[in-house]
C-alpha cells in the first residue's frame, strides 16, 4: 500500500510540474495514469508478515479414525471415507496425497505472508504464503493473469488468484490435486475449488474459507479461522512432505470393506456424538438436528 | 489559456477519483449521517442459521466434564469446571449460563437481527431466548456504571461500524461459560467481536462472527473463534426454546 501511496504523489507532482513540450498531453497523460493506479490501490490493507496461529478451535477433526462431524459429505464421499485406513500412509506413493490448498485453516500452523512486487511500479503482483512441512507454499497472483486450461497439471497447492473487495482480498483456488477434507480419510476431488476470504481487523487476520466439490460435497463445507499479527518471525518450514520406505511395498492398499470399518461408532462411545453426525450427513450441520440427537445417546 | 483549462478540468477529475482521507472508501458510513441505521455500510438484518462445521462435539452435544480441548485455560479455571454441576446451575436459576455474550454467537441457534431503533442493533437467539442490545449512539465508547447486581448474560455493548465491518464491544456480564461443560469465563471477561458479511456461492449472504474473549482470571490468552451463519429468506424455522444446562 505504500508504495502506490508513493506512486500517486509522483502521478501529482508530474500534473503540477510540466515541463515536456507538450504541456496539455504532459499533464492528461500523468492523472490518467495517476487516476488508475490510485484506484487500484483503494480499499487495500498490508496482508504481509507474520500471523501466530490462534488454535482455539478443532479444525483437524483427526483425533479418532472416524469423525466427519462438520463435514456436509455426500454418499459417495462417506462410502470411500469409511473405506479409508491410515494405514496406508506406510505407501511410498500415499504419503504426500493428503493436504491441498485448504489445509491453510485446518493446520495448527501459522502463517507467513510476503508479496512480490513489480519493480518499476511497485505493485503487488502476489502474495505468497510460506509453506508448513505438509502443506505446499500458496501464491495469490494478484496481477490479473487467467486460470489455466481445465486441462493444465493439478498441484498441492493448485493455481490461486486474488483481488480486493474494499479491505478484503478475496483469492479464488482451482487445479488442486485429489487429496483430503480431512486427514482421517473423507475424501476431495480434483475438481474441489477453494475461495478464501482475509479479513483484517486490527492485529488479527480472519480467514473465511468455502470449499466447493461437486464430487464429493453435498453443500460448500465453510471453515474460518484467526491468526494474530507477531513481531517475532515464523521460521520457515519446509519442504513440504518428503517420503520414506516404512516397512511396506505397497501391494495392497490397506483400506476396510463396506460395513467393516471397526471405528464407526468410536465418536458416539467417546463424545456423545451420534453416527449420521459422525458420518458427515448433511443435515447434521443445523441447528434443527440436535433434535433429533437421541437423549440417551452416551457421553462417557 | 487551453492548456490551463484543461489542466484545471483533469486535476478536478484526479482528485475527484481519489480515496477519501483517512483510508476511508465508499463502504464508510457517509459523513454527517445522522444515524447508525442510515449509516450501515452493509445490511445485517435478517434471519440467520448458525452453520456447525466447526466444533461439532463441542456445540451439537454437551461435551463431558473435562473435555476442554483447546481452550487456554487457567489453572483456576480448570478447577472451576472440574467443579461443573448442571443440577446445582438448574436449582440456582443459572440455566443460561452458557448463552452469555462470550458464548452465545457459537449455540447452534438461529438469530434475527433488527433495528430496534436508529442507533440500536437487537440480536434475538431463538434457542436459549436472549437478546442482545449492539448500542452506536454511545459518545464516551465506554458502558455506563452500573450498581453491582446489575450485570446480565448479555452485557452491555457498544457497537461502531468500521467500513464494511461491524465491531462490538461488551462488558457488564455475569459469569459463564465458554463451553456448556463448566468451561468458565468471568464477570470482567470483555468481548470484542467483528462482523462481516460474505457471498456464498449460491448468491446467499454469510455473516462471519469473529468472536475475542479477553479475561485473564480464567484464559491465559484471548480466546479467539469464529462463527458462520447462513441467511435465511425468513423465520419460518424460528424456534424459540429456552436455556438448558445439560
Amino acid at each position: 500500500m505504500g508504495s502506490n501511496a508513493v506512486y500517486c504523489k509522483m502521478s501529482w507532482s508530474n500534473v503540477q510540474s510540466g515541463g515536456p513540450k507538450s504541456v496539455g498531453a504532459a499533464i492528461l497523460a500523468a492523472a490518467l495514469m495517476g487516476l488508475f493506479a490510485c484506484r487500484a490501490a483503494s480499499g487495500q490493507v498490508e496482508l504481509t508478515g507474520s500471523w501466530a496461529v490462534r488454535n482455539h478451535e478443532v479444525l483437524t477433526g483427526d483425533g479418532l479414525p472416524v469423525d466427519f462431524a462438520g463435514i456436509p459429505l455426500n454418499d459417495e464421499a462417506r462410502i470411500r471415507a469409511l473405506s479409508y485406513s491410515q494405514s496406508q500412509l506406510e505407501m511410498v506413493e500415499r504419503q504426500c496425497q493428503g493436504w491441498p490448498a485448504f489445509y491453510l485453516v485446518q493446520g495448527p500452523f501459522g502463517l507467513k505472508i510476503w508479496s512480490e512486487t513489480d519493480p518499476i511500479k511497485g505493485n503487488v503482483i502476489a502474495y505468497i504464503i510460506g509453506a508448513w512441512e505438509d502443506r505446499a507454499p500458496l501464491t495469490i497472483w494478484m496481477d490479473g493473469r487467467a486460470h489455466p486450461s481445465e486441462y493444465a497439471e493439478h498441484t498441492r497447492a493448485g493455481f490461486t488468484t486474488g483481488k480486493w473487495e474494499g479491505d478484503t482480498l478475496v483469492a479464488y483456488t482451482t487445479h488442486m490435486k485429489a487429496g483430503f477434507l480431512r486427514k482421517t480419510g473423507a475424501p476431495s476431488s480434483d475438481e474441489a475449488t477453494l475461495t478464501t476470504r482475509f479479513y483484517r481487523h486490527g492485529d488479527l487476520l480472519t480467514l473465511l474459507a468455502i470449499i466447493e466439490d461437486p464430487i464429493y460435497l453435498a453443500e460448500p463445507w465453510i471453515l474460518s479461522k484467526s491468526f494474530q499479527l507477531t513481531a517475532t518471525p515464523l521460521p520457515p518450514i519446509g519442504p513440504p512432505c518428503i517420503t520414506a520406505y516404512e516397512g511396506s511395498v505397497g501391494a495392497t492398499a490397506p483400506h476396510y470393506l463396506p460395513e467393516k470399518n471397526p471405528f464407526v461408532d468410536e465418536m458416539t462411545t467417546k463424545f456423545g456424538v451420534p453416527r449420521a453426525a459422525a458420518l458427515g450427513q448433511p443435515e447434521t450441520l443445523y441447528p434443527e438436528y440436535r433434535k433429533q440427537i437421541p437423549a440417551a445417546a452416551p457421553a462417557k | 489559456m487551453r492548456i490551463f483549462f484543461i489542466a484545471t478540468l483533469v486535476t478536478l477529475l484526479f482528485v475527484a477519483a481519489q480515496p477519501r482521507a483517512g483510508g476511508q472508501d465508499r463502504n464508510a458510513p457517509a459523513k454527517g449521517a445522522a444515524t447508525a441505521k442510515a449509516s450501515a455500510p452493509t445490511d445485517m438484518t435478517g434471519y440467520w442459521v448458525a452453520f456447525v462445521s466447526e466444533d461439532w462435539r463441542f456445540r451439537m452435544v454437551t461435551p463431558r466434564k473435562g473435555d476442554y480441548q483447546a481452550v487456554p485455560m487457567t489453572a483456576e479455571a480448570r478447577k472451576v469446571a472440574e467443579a461443573w454441576d448442571p443440577a446445582a446451575d438448574e436449582a440456582a436459576g443459572k440455566q443460561c449460563k452458557a448463552y452469555g455474550a462470550a458464548a452465545i454467537m457459537r449455540v447452534p441457534a438461529r438469530f434475527h437481527i433488527t433495528w430496534q431503533d436508529e442507533n440500536t442493533l437487537r440480536v434475538d437467539s431463538d434457542s436459549g431466548m436472549q437478546t442482545r442490545l449492539f448500542h452506536f449512539n454511545s459518545t464516551s465508547q465506554t458502558p455506563p456504571p452500573l450498581p453491582p447486581g446489575e450485570r446480565t448474560w448479555q452485557g452491555y455493548s457498544i457497537a461502531q461500524w468500521q467500513k464494511a465491518a461491524l465491531k462490538v464491544t461488551t462488558t457488564n456480564l455475569r459469569a459463564g461459560y465458554l463451553r456448556k461443560n463448566g468451561v468458565p469465563y468471568s464477570e470482567n471477561a470483555a468481548v470484542t467481536e467483528y462482523f462481516d458479511i460474505a457471498p456464498l456461492p449460491d448468491g446467499g449472504k454469510l455473516m462471519l462472527d469473529t468472536v475475542i474473549v479477553d479475561d485473564p482470571q480464567y484464559l491465559q490468552l484471548p480466546f479467539t473463534v469464529s462463527s458462520q451463519f447462513k441467511k435465511e429468506a425468513d423465520g419460518s424455522k424460528w424456534d424459540p426454546t429456552p436455556c438448558t444446562a445439560r
